[in-house]
């Protein structure tokens, strides 16, 4: 079987994936196992659906060559793939636009989402507002206060946010409620998931939203360098923009594919949030895949600076990817992406996301490695505005 | 035939209904639950349900969620669980131990280690809720195989042709949740409920019991009069959270009384 084949018809990559959630949730993820299949092969549906990338996205997001990055790192040429440039600013519209419009095929009139950093609420609330559907996102207490901004923005779309107080009170508890929701309302409502991750078919259909990064790139690439890049690096949370980069790449076996995982004050210290580079297998919101806990199989309080990377698991395609030794995963530190940060600021003059910081690491880290003519594609997953109160504390600075 | 069967078959005949309450290991403490235990028994319980915490309880309502937090503060853990089983099974032989939980716990501790532990502690039956037919594969023929009954949950979503599925691989009895939602929630349409039972029925030889919206006798009769058992959850653990420090397992046995008396009106 070829790695891309992948998942098989019950949402499992190898041992990972699958569908772990209670018998209320069956029904509901089987119509959308069903719906998503006809709608993926119904050419008006992916017109639909190609047309809102160019139209309201701003699509193809373009790939920039980061000459001063490059040459103070010294080594490979880093490029930039600009999912910055997206319209509400990262990756996670390109998702949000492909579930909407499943949403409204099957009837749906509510959307639910959960949020970490803010990006996805955006995203959801923001199509929401597009296709004029009810909103609620739910996101962990301690995140609507560390990205307030997103919180507003999510207000001004129209949406309903809800601040989970629950267990840790970011990413992984504001999942658990948007589930709860959905058990509750499951006929009226569509949870719109915010990464490849969750019970099938959401890690599979995520990613074949995402996978436009990749292709787009894949024609990129040829016309800016004449090549393919030799490494693609993304930053892993639930891995949504980095399956969407690397998913297309899998074929092109002489591209080195990195997820860059948050690594927190350090793997030694235990506060990170890098299952694939310190976790193992278990079972979590609906699916397998690498997973930080402790020895009760109970999930453990992930640490990041990054809120969108801040969570205990990661989608299944990634853990397969591990295993099958097609992609590598790294953990990139707090410092090291606050270093990565401030880097894209001064020398190219663009404001990453955190999330996305801790790619640029990676980039650091490897291009010294590597010869001048050769090639990082870097995803640029979304822009930094949201973070520069989080930056500006961490410099002692008060906005 | 397991405990769990047994008991099904004694209640049948004396024409009674079975009452199952659930208690969440480790809450309010440690040393707790097992007196709890011997307490619903006392007070009327035919088999006692008994929670494993975790720490993501996604079917679960704000109620038993915390329930869960508690006993995870109380570090009770699977192996906890396992010994609080073989404490309460020194001097309770008869009365079947369900443990209700999800996956990982478990997964972590391997499916195989846990079927063999748990059979040696006295464990009748387990239900991962978050473990369908479709996942099962691997783990309810390895309870199966150690004389552990796999519980299932049937809902009011589940299609007609999902009953027959969930039949081939479950055992003990079937646990319908009454309700769309997570437990603890509201309002019960016991018609509904009835044209499930007789569905459910059509598919499976398994007994029923129900759960979900039982919070006291009258509601508990009404269950009774249609399903072979009235299973309750939210109601139980809310008294357990709200009760005076020392009044605990009065207080739960008042509250199990008061729903024995609701599942035998139902048999006169």
């Amino acid at each position: 079987m070829k790695l891309t084949d992948l998942p098989d018809s019950r949402g499992h990559f190898g041992p990972y994936g699958g569908i772990f959630v209670a018998e209320t949730l069956m029904a509901a993820l089987e119509e959308l196992r069903v719906e998503y299949d006809k709608a993926r092969n119904d050419p008006a549906f992916i017109a639909e659906f190609e047309y809102e990338l160019k139209h309201y996205v701003g699509r193809p997001s373009p790939v920039y060559h980061a000459k001063r990055l490059s040459e103070q790192y010294g080594g490979a040429q880093i490029f930039l793939k600009r999912e910055d440039l997206n319209h509400t600013g990262a990756h996670k519209i390109n998702n949000t636009i492909g579930q909407a419009l499943l949403a409204r095929r099957m009837g749906k009139k509510r959307v639910i989402a959960e949020t970490g950093a803010g990006q996805h609420g955006v995203a959801s609330a923001t199509v929401a507002a597009r296709y004029g559907m009810e909103c609620v996102v739910y996101m962990g207490a301690e995140d609507v206060i560390r990205q307030a901004p997103n919180v507003f923005r999510m207000k001004l779309l129209g949406a309903t946010v809800v601040p989970v107080s629950s267990g840790s009170k970011t990413l992984k508890d504001a999942l658990n409620e948007a589930m709860r929701d959905w058990v509750t309302n499951v006929e009226s409502t569509f949870y719109i998931l915010g990464t490849a991750a969750g019970p099938h078919p959401y890690p599979m259909l995520v990613r074949d939203f995402q996978c436009v990064i990749g292709r787009e790139c894949l024609t990129q690439m040829p016309e800016l360098t004449g090549r393919q890049p030799d490494a693609v690096i993304a930053c892993v949370g639930g891995g949504s923009n980095a399956i969407g980069i690397f998913h297309p790449y899998i074929p092109y076996e002489d591209v080195r594919l990195i997820g860059v995982e948050a690594g927190g004050s350090g793997i030694a210290s235990g506060k990170h949030a890098a299952p694939l580079s310190a976790g193992s297998p278990g079972v979590l919101h609906g699916f397998r895949s690498y997973l930080m806990q402790d020895e009760n199989g109970q999930i453990i309080e992930t640490h990041s600076i990054s809120a969108g990377l801040d969570y205990p698991g990661v989608g299944p395609e990634h853990s397969w990817l591990k295993d099958a030794g097609r992609a590598e995963y790294v953990a990139i530190n707090d410092d090291e992406a606050m270093a990565a940060f401030h880097d894209l600021c001064r020398f190219e003059g663009i404001i990453p996301a955190l999330e996305s910081s801790h790619a640029v690491a990676q980039a650091k880290k490897l291009a010294p490695t590597m010869k001048k003519d050769q090639i990082i594609l870097v995803n640029l997953s979304g822009r930094g505005d949201k973070d520069i109160d989080t930056v500006a504390k961490l410099s002692g600075i008060t906005l | 035939m397991s405990r769990i069967g047994q008991t099904f078959i004694a209640l049948k005949a004396h024409n009674k209904k079975a009452l199952i309450p659930f208690i969440t290991a480790g809450d309010p403490g440690k040393g707790l639950t097992v007196p709890l235990m011997h307490a619903l028994v006392e007070a009327g319980a035919d088999i006692i349900e008994l929670g494993v915490p975790f720490s993501d309880p996604m079917a679960d309502g704000p109620v038993i969620q915390r329930a869960s937090e508690r006993a995870l503060a109380n570090k009770v853990g699977l192996k906890d669980v396992l010994a609080m089983t073989a404490e309460f099974r020194k001097t309770n032989t008869t009365t079947p131990v369900v443990l209700m939980g999800y996956a990982n716990p478990i997964e972590h501790m391997g499916y195989e280690t846990f079927a063999l532990a748990a059979k040696a502690a006295g464990v009748d039956g387990v239900l991962t809720v978050d473990i369908p037919p479709e996942e099962s594969a691997g783990v309810s023929d390895v309870f199966k195989a150690h004389g552990l009954d796999p519980i299932f949950l049937l809902s009011p979503t589940t299609p007609e042709s999902r009953v027959e599925q969930v039949a081939a691989v479950a055992g003990g009895f079937i646990y319908y949740v009454s309700l769309k939602g997570v437990t603890g929630s509201a309002n019960l349409d016991m018609d509904e409920v009835a044209q499930k039972i007789a569905m459910i029925r059509k598919h499976c030889s398994l007994p029923v019991g129900v759960g979900f919206g039982i919070r006291d006798a009258a509601t508990a009769e009404a269950v009774a009069r249609i399903a072979d058992a009235v299973v309750v959850g939210s109601r139980i653990v809310s008294e357990i959270e709200s009760a005076p420090e020392g009044a605990c397992a009065s207080r739960v046995g008042h509250l199990v009384a008061e729903l024995r008396r609701g599942v035998d009106a139902a048999s006169k």
